[in-house]
């Protein structure tokens, strides 16, 4: 009895023995897959500086997650060339092949709605990280999109109530490039306009990707504005400016962008942009305000000691990546449902103090900050391009409501 | 529309149809001589920017960058002629066209590999910035020069085929390159030389319009297109076609802008299918002159 | 084949892989079917299957570009604006109007037929270098009118909601097409068919008499065959083709980006032609399936893919006109 009991206490212990390790070895290996959070950015092309500012400040995030996380977390990065054709099939494949867990990118608009297409039929989270209205509304929305950028109506608005407020007179002039995004601005420009009284005396269209606005000037010039808003993006916002300042525009009206760009105007010189104010989701100096932001700053300088500070551009594919960390984190999980739950009710600091997501729509109630360009003269050294005039807090109401977007209460 | 806004959008469409000039007249010339549709023409047109942003980096002078930008850039376009379009003589209109695409494609890449991607800054001359008055209204001072600097480029052009015996030889060639070579002239070096200039003259376009559109690796790729609605609308070979039809096509640009801004890029295109399909051959061009 | 004993015979023996010969012949007459069976392993073969998808798609857009380039000898700029009528035609009444897809894909073709037979028409009239200017030119227009049609397309945006989760044939069989395998053989089906049908069109009269035309125009026209109405009637042919491929790409991506409409589609599908090969069968796949890995394989390794992409064709044009598959057959017949 003896030796049967002991042989049989021989083998459950080696059975339990073996079960134990067999277990151990498979929790090893589920520590060791790691998250894939896939990124798609237009690496080749025109914007090839903003978006590779995007993949380092990315890979920041990732990293402040690994620092404290068994499991760790791995970037997976995607030329998708800047068209959404190509951005569908990376997406695809990102899914399909390297079976990526969530996704975060875009820098353009299209692209962007590209990519969530994709993304939410397949189930998977997609936190988008470029400016657009139209990703809010119903139509394009899924309880898989989320949205970590300023969206062009909250920008506008917020530029629009501070510079209306400031203005010297009351006509307001609105020079926009014909396509989504300079609509998009439009129409905030001119609900905040409406409400404080501004008088519309021109308006003025041009297609994008203009390269001579000379032929605009004139019947702007002519109906002689106090403010002037342009509404575009990237070369066709340095080049307006450029040709604004030969025509003398900055000395008959006050130029507003409501997004400036700080690798435009690093690269284009610094005549065009001064005196010109606009709008940003960041700035570096906002470190001496929050201490996120000094983490982020401090992080990037340490890791990449040449390039300086984070652009703003930088700065949202941080933002997005650290926004679906968080969520992981606060679920304790992967699982696409209650990763979704945990985004939708958590807070979270990314770099410029506390953000939210709404629920009906996603979007990052955030804070919007307005700055001026500074005058050569003025910089103290190579990265003090802008100061900050203002901020607007973050607060649902500068948003479009749920009910305006399609969303059913 | 009163009168003074009226010539302010007149002159405005003058100085953009002064760089549409210079494009396009390059542009024809090639074809003219070589037959050759140069797909890489617009890239040629950002390297003069951007050889002109560096020797002004390096000079701080524009007039010096002015002479240095068409020494370079048709230096460039004639290794390419010599050793890429050269060969490919003979093989029918087709292959020096996909040639010069490929070749446009590689041009583009470099520039961002030797000079990144954002681009490069380019102001205004310090003589020629700001505004003067014209009684009317005010016009940037570098516009004007701009419009003056494309009439002395044509005016040395116009003399170079008009009176001297090497325009004497282009102008022949493009007529019938057999006899010419039968007279005993060299075509071959021909061709190299008007390649050249024809490029040299898309560099000093794209340097002439830098402080007014920025230099940066894709400003050469809108620049084809328009330069083939000015080459189509005025003839395809022809130089005063090109002349005529650059001004013409700036002055429809200013003036759709004005009235209905968003369709001033269509307008180009409806205008270039409304030629091709009532008049191919272009307001001056020769008739079967392709294909 | 029978031995031959002339002197031609004796020069065309004495070529390499002798051996290899026979299978060669062998694939030229079977071509569709050789065709179909590497193109059934393609998924296997390839990095991932949503690019295999875009290598049929593309392969079957350059094939109907290459019946107006390569068999037709006529250089056209404008195939953008049939490949994209045809996506949008497609996808706008699944995403707007909520057609199912078999109304859908026939419609896309319809209306990109009908766009090839417009511009075929003014573009035909024109001979070499303004036919492709008029292409261009009507293509653009296309594109800045479905640009400004927001409400319709989405503009600039590109059209979403081309959602088709699933085919049921019949209600018989059920097929997933969010499952990458399943979408790629439903779509491999209908590029069968569209081959089938090539190949039938090119060993027709009609496509000696292109061949005919291309080779000699002149003799062609003294033989009494009318020149315009035949290569018209290429073009419309042609955008028949490159319409389905618009059509299948709208299902496959989902979206229809506006892009497609640009004139750099147009430089692609030239591009991949002139790669495989203008003029020979397989060549515009062979083309499409290059220039698509290449394109892939080398964006993983440098940023600047445009440069090598760039060499590889201006490399193609002064050494190997005849595109590498192209190359490949007229090497191997030597």
């Amino acid at each position: 009895m003896a030796v049967k009991l002991s042989r049989r206490k021989l083998l459950a212990t080696a059975g339990a023995a073996a079960a134990m390790s067999s277990f151990k070895i498979n929790v090893a290996r589920s520590q060791e897959t790691p998250i894939k959070i896939g990124f798609p950015v237009p690496i080749s092309g025109p914007y090839g500086t903003e978006a590779n500012d995007q993949v380092r400040c990315a890979q920041l995030a990732i990293d402040w997650f690994n620092q404290e996380s068994p499991r760790k977390a791995e970037l997976v990065v995607r030329d998708d060339k800047l068209d959404p054709g190509e951005a569908a099939t990376r997406t695809l494949e990102l899914i399909e092949s390297d079976k990526v867990d969530f996704i975060c990118g875009s820098l353009s608009a299209s692209v962007q709605l590209s990519v969530n297409q994709v993304a939410s039929k397949r189930g998977v989270i997609y936190n988008s990280i470029s400016q657009s209205d139209s990703i809010n509304e119903a139509s394009d929305f899924t309880k898989y999109t989320f949205h970590e950028a300023l969206n062009p109506h909250m920008t506008a608005g917020a530029v629009a109530r501070y510079v209306f407020g400031q203005a010297k007179g009351k006509k307001v002039a609105y020079l926009i490039a014909d396509y989504a995004y300079g609509h998009e601005m439009q129409r905030g420009f001119r609900r905040v306009a409406s409400e404080m009284g501004m008088e519309e005396v021109a308006e003025v269209r041009h297609p994008l990707g203009t390269t001579d606005y000379s032929a605009f000037f004139p019947r702007i010039q002519a109906a002689r504005p106090d403010i002037l808003l342009v509404v575009n993006f990237g070369r066709d916002q340095l080049n307006t400016l450029k040709q604004a300042t030969d025509f003398g525009l900055k000395e008959q009206m006050q130029i507003v962008y409501p997004v400036l760009l700080d690798t435009q105007r690093i690269a284009g010189g610094f005549d065009p942009f001064e005196g010109v104010i606009g709008g940003a989701n960041y700035y570096w100096t906002l470190e001496d305000e929050f201490e996120s932001a000094k983490r982020l700053n401090d992080a990037y300088r340490a890791k990449y000691p040449d390039q300086g500070v984070p652009s703003a551009y930088g700065a949202l594919g941080y933002a997005g990546v650290y926004g679906i960390l968080k969520g992981v984190k606060e679920a304790g999980s992967i699982k696409t449902d209650e990763v979704i739950a945990a985004m939708e009710s958590m807070k979270y600091d990314a770099y410029k103090g506390e953000q939210y997501f709404r629920k009906c729509d996603h979007q990052a109630v955030q804070s919007v900050l307005i700055i001026k360009a500074k005058p050569e003269s003025e910089m103290r050294n190579q990265w003090d391009i802008f100061e900050i005039l203002d901020t607007q807090p973050a607060d649902e109401k500068f948003l479009r409501t749920c009910e305006e977007l399609g969303h059913k209460a | 529309m009163t009168l003074d806004l009226f010539l302010l959008q007149l002159f405005t469409g003058l100085a953009l149809g002064s760089i549409y000039v210079l494009v396009a007249l390059g542009l024809s010339l090639i074809f003219g001589l070589l037959t050759i549709v140069n797909f890489a023409h617009g890239q040629f047109f950002m390297l003069g920017a951007y050889v002109g942003a560096f020797t002004l980096g390096f000079t701080g002078n524009f007039w010096l960058s002015l002479i240095v930008v068409p020494i370079v850039v048709g230096g460039i376009g004639m290794l390419c002629e010599r050793f890429l379009v050269r060969p490919l003589y003979g093989r029918g209109i087709d292959y020096p066209l996909l040639l010069t695409y490929g070749l446009g494609l590689i041009l583009l890449e470099l520039v961002r590999i030797i000079a990144g991607t954002q681009g490069v800054p380019f102001n205004t001359p310090r003589l020629l910035a700001g505004a003067v008055d014209l009684h009317f209204f005010f016009f940037p001072k570098y516009r004007l020069f701009l419009i003056f600097a494309t009439a002395v480029i044509l005016l040395a052009l116009w003399i170079l085929l008009e009176k001297t015996s090497y325009g004497l030889i282009i102008r022949a060639g493009a007529r019938d390159q057999e006899i010419v070579q039968v007279l005993g002239v060299d075509i071959g070096r021909v061709w190299l030389i008007v390649f050249g200039i024809g490029v040299a003259i898309a560099g000093i376009a794209g340097v002439l319009a830098a402080p007014i559109r920025g230099v940066f690796p894709e400003m050469g790729v809108p620049v084809l297109v328009e330069a083939f609605v000015v080459t189509v609308v005025g003839g395809m070979g022809s130089l005063l076609g090109a002349v005529i039809a650059g001004l013409l096509v700036g002055v429809t640009f200013s003036f759709t802008s004005f009235f209905y801004p968003e369709m001033a890029t269509l307008s180009m295109f409806v205008l270039m299918a409304l030629v091709l399909v009532f008049r191919p051959r272009g307001l001056f061009g020769r008739a079967g002159v392709l294909g | 084949m029978a031995t031959d004993s002339t002197a031609v015979g004796a020069i065309r023996n004495r070529g390499p892989l002798e051996g290899v010969r026979p299978a060669f012949d062998l694939i030229a007459r079977q071509r569709v079917l050789f065709t179909i069976l590497f193109l059934v392993v393609l998924p296997w073969l390839a990095p991932y299957k949503a690019l295999a998808v875009n290598i049929l798609i593309f392969g079957l857009f350059a094939m109907g570009f290459n019946l107006v380039y390569g068999y037709a000898g006529m250089l056209s700029f404008g195939h953008a604006a049939l490949f994209g009528l045809g996506a949008y035609g497609c996808g706008v009444p699944i995403a707007k109007f909520g057609f199912p897809w078999y109304v859908a894909l026939p419609l896309g073709v319809l209306i990109a037929t009908t766009a090839g037979v417009v511009i075929g028409w003014f573009a035909t009239r024109s001979r070499g270098i303004y036919f492709a200017m008029v292409t261009l030119a009507l293509s653009q227009v296309v594109y800045y009118v479905v640009y400004q049609s927001i409400w319709l397309t989405g503009g600039e945006d590109g059209l979403r909601g081309v959602s088709v989760p699933s085919i049921s044939l019949f209600g018989i069989a059920e097929f997933n097409l969010l499952d990458p395998t399943t979408k790629y053989y439903l779509i491999l089906i209908i590029i069968i068919l569209a081959l089938w049908i090539f190949s039938r069109i090119l060993a027709s009269p009609f496509g000696a008499i292109l061949e005919g035309l291309r080779e000699n125009e002149k003799r062609a026209a003294a033989c009494g065959y009318d020149v315009n109405r035949t290569r018209w009637f290429a073009f419309v042919l042609s955008s028949v083709f490159s319409g389905l491929a618009g059509a299948l790409y709208a299902i496959h991506l989902s979206v229809v980006p506006i892009e497609t409409l640009h004139y750099f589609t147009s430089a692609v599908v030239l591009m991949m032609t002139l790669l495989g090969g203008m003029g020979t069968f397989f060549g515009p796949f062979v083309g499409a399936l290059v220039y698509l890995l290449l394109q892939d394989v080398v964006s993983v390794i440098t940023v600047h893919w445009q440069l090598v992409v760039g060499c590889l064709f201006v490399l193609l044009i002064l050494f190997f006109p005849r595109g590498i598959w192209g190359s490949l057959m007229h090497w191997l017949r030597i």
